[in-house]
């Protein structure tokens, strides 16, 4: 390539608009920068430099909300920003915030280095709202690679526990399998696009709105519908969704619990904005919608049967959250059927997507609190007589699992509500109706939780001069009150009143 | 002044879930028990306001008292409208008189935890009065979802035997009908095409764009379906008597009395008029259920009973097979005597399982084998269990006999083998009910009761358990013997809205 093509590709790049992205690149160079320069006794500012630099870059973004590049392409293509791009940086942003809070209370019970963790958090976010934004699949490739390398860190991160050990093990195997296929689902639709004997191909094939132009030409050929197949594989592989989410109960368990967060919240949400925009109404593949919609509707029933019948026999809260996490994909997947004909679902699933946010991390709030030394040790019976101990505990996990459980007024249930309007008026009954099962076995194993934390029951005396079977319970730190306090406020007010958000989701 | 403070529905509604809210943000429990007095009073005497104000009130689509709040889904038709018509103002001075009564007893009763006692309760309160008061449909089934939630925590703590198993089997079939209704109501929301769950836009386009007969077919069957689970519908009742069992007796009395008439609201206020043609396919099915399952087979499973809390609670699922059929009958008179009929048995039914916990305090059991010779030492409590219990077989003189008659008279146009199968029922419940009063109060006591007695000698009712009391009989007095009072504004209400028979609307209520 000459030089004139570089000057012209480079005069298409836009730095200012990804700012909050390389700003948290900064921040996270600058974090390794302290831990270099100041005397150990001062470490523990660090974490919070984190966490004030991504709430400073959320506070940016929202002040920049509408710049003038919104619709546009920048990055030669690379990157195109939209509103919903908006919402999911906004996504990311708060869910690494949240999680660089709880990994403060995880973290101080474990004998290891610390900054590292952090300055993971932001590279990956920052990663994650790349992906959200791709508009061209290499750009797909690479930042779905450095979220999924910096996860694979994290998952492992409690290297002196087995279990987080054998957690990240079988999240690279798995990781490295999903993206193998991902990689080959592009490459064939490379191949075929660019295959200069079909009509509309292109020179520039892995550019989204090019591969929709050949699929539009090419509506039924066999190796890119195959291509097709082998993307949304991999793409069901990171959300977990049926027949792909064999890894997420032993990975949510063993990971860190603040890693699990980010798994279950703010991965999933990173997958769903890519499927959004491969398979929403104006998706690339939009023109396959013949082969994408009995895929994804028979997948959506799958996940939510799976998720929610495999959660009622669990014992581990850790690996409940994961299964019940299984099944909210399932609906989200409902929801991503449902936009391919109602707008409305769209705004549906990011409704749904922020109040799985802010109700997961109430949950994983209250679990971080409560974990003893050993992360991947929490059972359900450690939660018996909560309620007495901590009824602010027990009330904040109540209102993040009643959310979960879409039980009105929560958040929850708005989002639930609206999935379903949008999944019955584009006609998907019987997904509709394997969906209300879902919701009525769900009730099972998240009242099967709130009873163990709420009701009394007989425990056996405990051998005299054994070790206590749960992990000591502290009192809680008032910053983390107040952040518990504020998530369950939060899932309270936003299940009342939706204000903006609703308007948003209403728009026409 | 902002319209905020000049609402008595919306005031009605609020202040219990604030103080409500307040109390889980730790407010002390002293002052959380001296203001949900307050909290507990505002929604009863707002509820006397709209009543007395009600036949002045200007009305807008037949509802008075009418205010909208946004809550941002105006684009999806959703918003927080209150007003009230003939067939909500009844039951929204209902819920405000059980609440008043209900509260009062759980503020002097010695709960463990008083403080998230009075706060569930309080919630229950808060989302009963917006349940009635609610014109859009999406917050009808919002507000009921919200007073159902305390039901489970409330039967777990406080419950009695079996409470665990009892709070489970409750949660899972009351989501169950509630999700089987929101598929309903959803159903409702797309096909009608108004896209709007308000209900005076929606009577307005139903009336003007009427669905197809099958989609009516199918969507009332839906509604039926999940709201006869709600309402105890045989052979889905299974969870009212042992939840009730449970139940700690402030919840019960919310729950049978109150909340459990959700279902058959929603039925009346919104199925059966925008689903005339639905109404109909479903009347004779749901006639024939309601009569064998609920009103026989439930009945002789009463009189079959010894403990007396489960008793009143398979007694009340087969007071529902009489609102069943009502609303079977489907003409203004059986309806407005379905509406005549859940007002009184709220009243009636929260007065029972008050009672049955003050004789529980009294004989330390609810087996009624175990008791007897209880009107010596409490000849008041044993005036009003009589009282309470002639109420409930549907004596004249109160509330729940106007209701009770003006369904069996409808009943009689629409099917009379069936209108005699019901009215057989009266004298089961007859039998159950005196021999329930026989066996707790008159009679020598038996050696149980005499070994209690002996340890713990039983009193009369004490001024804390009278003032509830009182207020339940004495509203079912009055009912009773005005029943203009109430039946007025129905009978307005029901000749302006088209039930399935096209016929004119006759001038069917007592005047």
């Amino acid at each position: 390539m000459n030089l004139e093509a570089v000057k012209l590709a480079a005069a298409n790049n836009v730095w200012s608009a990804i700012f909050p992205e390389m700003m948290l690149g900064c921040i996270a160079l600058l974090l390794l920068v302290l831990e270099m320069l100041l005397p150990p006794k001062h470490h523990e500012v660090i974490p919070d430099v984190a966490a004030a630099g991504l709430f400073g870059t959320l506070i940016g973004l929202i002040i920049n909300w509408h710049p003038i590049w919104i619709g546009s392409e920048t990055f030669n293509g690379l990157i195109r920003h939209t509103e919903a791009g908006q919402v999911m940086r906004g996504f990311f942003l708060t869910s690494a915030l949240l999680v660089c809070l709880l990994a403060r209370l995880t973290l101080r019970r474990q004998a290891m280095p610390r900054i590292e963790f952090y300055h993971i958090v932001l590279v990956v976010t920052a990663a994650m709202m790349l992906l959200a934004q791709s508009n061209h699949f290499v750009m797909l490739f690479v930042a779905l690679e450095t979220l999924t390398i910096g996860l694979y860190i994290l998952v492992s991160y409690f290297r002196t526990s087995t279990a987080s050990l054998e957690a990240g093990l079988k999240y690279l195997l798995m990781g490295a399998l999903s993206s193998g296929m991902l990689l080959f689902g592009i490459v064939l639709l490379y191949g075929v696009a660019g295959n200069p004997t079909l009509p509309a191909q292109s020179t520039q094939p892995l550019h989204y709105p090019e591969l929709a132009r050949f699929l539009a030409a090419n509506p039924h050929h066999f190796l890119a519908s195959l291509g097709i197949v082998f993307i949304l594989a991999g793409v069901a592989f990171k959300i977990g969704a049926f027949p792909f989410q064999i890894w997420v109960p032993d990975v949510y368990q063993g990971a860190p619990t603040p890693v699990t967060a980010f798994l279950a919240v703010a991965s999933k949400g990173a997958g769903f904005a890519v499927l959004l925009a491969l398979c929403g109404a104006h998706g690339v593949f939009s023109a396959y919608a013949w082969l994408t919609t009995p895929i994804l509707t028979a997948m959506a029933a799958a996940t939510i049967l799976f998720g929610n019948i495999a959660a009622l026999t669990q014992h581990n809260v850790k690996r409940l959250i994961g299964l019940s996490g299984v099944s909210h994909a399932g609906f989200l997947i409902l929801g991503v059927v449902a936009s391919q004909t109602v707008p409305m679902a769209v705004g549906a699933i990011y409704f749904y997507l922020f109040a799985y946010l802010i109700a997961s991390f109430a949950v994983f709030g209250v679990m971080s609190h409560l974990a003893g030394a050993d992360d991947s040790d929490q059972e359900l019976e450690h939660y018996s007589g909560l309620a007495k101990d901590s009824p602010f505990l027990a009330t904040v996990l109540a209102v993040g699992l009643g959310s979960l459980a879409g039980i009105p007024p929560l958040a929850g249930f708005m989002g639930k509500l609206f999935v379903l309007m949008a999944a019955f008026q584009s006609g998907a009954r019987w997904l509709l109706a394997i969906a209300a099962l879902g919701v009525v076995i769900s009730i099972y194993y998240y009242f099967g939780w709130i009873k163990a934390a709420f009701f009394e029951t007989w425990t056996p005396p405990a051998e005299s001069g054994g070790a206590p079977a749960r992990p000591a319970r502290t009192s809680v730190a008032p910053s983390t009150g107040l952040l518990l306090g504020a998530l369950a406020l939060a899932s309270i007010a936003l299940g009342f009143y939706q204000g903006p958000w609703g308007e948003w989701l209403a728009r026409p | 002044m902002s319209p905020f403070l000049t609402d008595p529905l919306l005031i009605a509604i609020a202040a219990p879930l604030v103080l409500a809210l307040a109390i889980a943000l730790g407010l002390t429990k002293r002052w959380s028990v001296r203001l949900a007095y307050g909290a507990f009073s505002v929604p009863f005497l707002a509820a006397l306001h709209v009543w007395w104000h009600y036949a002045a009130a200007p009305k807008m689509g037949g509802y008075a008292f009418l205010t909208r709040y946004s809550t941002g889904l105006d684009g999806l038709g959703i918003g927080l409208k209150l007003g009230l018509n003939g067939i909500s103002l009844p039951l929204f001075v209902m819920a405000g008189i059980v609440g008043l009564a209900a509260g009062l007893y759980a503020l002097q009763s010695q709960a463990e935890r008083l403080k998230i006692y009075v706060m569930m309760l309080l919630i229950m309160q808060g989302g009963l009065m917006g349940v009635f008061a609610s014109v859009d449909v999406f917050y009808i089934y919002f507000f009921h979802e919200l007073a159902l939630i305390p039901t489970f925590i409330m039967v777990g703590i406080w419950g009695g035997r079996d409470r665990s198993y009892a709070a489970m089997k409750m949660t899972i079939y009351l989501t169950v009908g509630a999700m089987i209704s929101l598929v309903g109501l959803i159903a409702l929301y797309v096909k009608s095409g108004a896209h709007t769950f308000d209900l005076i836009a929606l009577r307005a386009h139903l009336a003007a764009h009427p669905l197809s007969v099958t989609l009516q077919h199918n969507i009332f069957g839906l509604l039926i379906f999940g709201f006869g689970i709600l309402v105890s519908l045989w052979p889905l009742h299974t969870w009212a008597p042992l939840g009730y069992g449970a139940a700690p007796s402030a919840n019960a009395m919310l729950h049978a009395g109150v909340l459990k008439k959700f279902g058959l609201y929603g039925l009346i206020q919104v199925a059966g008029p925008l689903l005339p043609a639905g109404a109909w396919h479903w009347a004779q099915p749901l006639a024939w259920v309601a009569v064998i399952g609920n009103i026989l087979i439930v009945g002789l499973v009463t009189i079959a009973q010894r403990d007396l809390k489960q008793m009143i609670g398979y007694s009340s699922v087969m007071h529902m097979g009489y609102a069943f059929l009502g609303i079977a009958a489907g003409s203004a008179l059986g309806v407005g005597g379905v509406v005549m009929m859940m007002v009184a048995h709220g009243l009636s039914v929260a007065l029972l399982f008050m009672l049955a916990t003050s004789i529980y305090h009294r004989t330390q059991s609810f087996a009624m084998d175990e008791m007897g010779g209880l009107a010596q030492p409490a000849p008041v409590l044993a005036a009003c269990f009589v009282a309470a219990t002639f109420a409930s077989i549907g004596l004249p003189g109160f509330a729940n006999f106007w209701g009770e008659l003006m369904v069996f008279i409808a009943l009689w146009k629409f099917a009379p083998l069936i209108t005699i199968l019901a009215v057989s029922g009266v004298v089961i419940s007859a039998i159950y009910g005196l021999r329930s009063v026989a066996r707790i109060f008159f009679g020598p006591a038996t050696e149980q009761m005499k070994a209690v007695a002996a340890k713990h000698p039983p009193v009369d009712l004490r001024w804390s358990e009278k003032a509830p009391v009182l207020i339940l009989l004495a509203a079912l007095l009055f009912i009773g013997f005005w029943p203009k009072s109430m039946s007025q504004a129905i009978n307005e209400t029901l000749a302006t809205m088209s039930f399935r028979e096209p016929a004119a609307p006759t001038q069917a209520l007592p005047r």
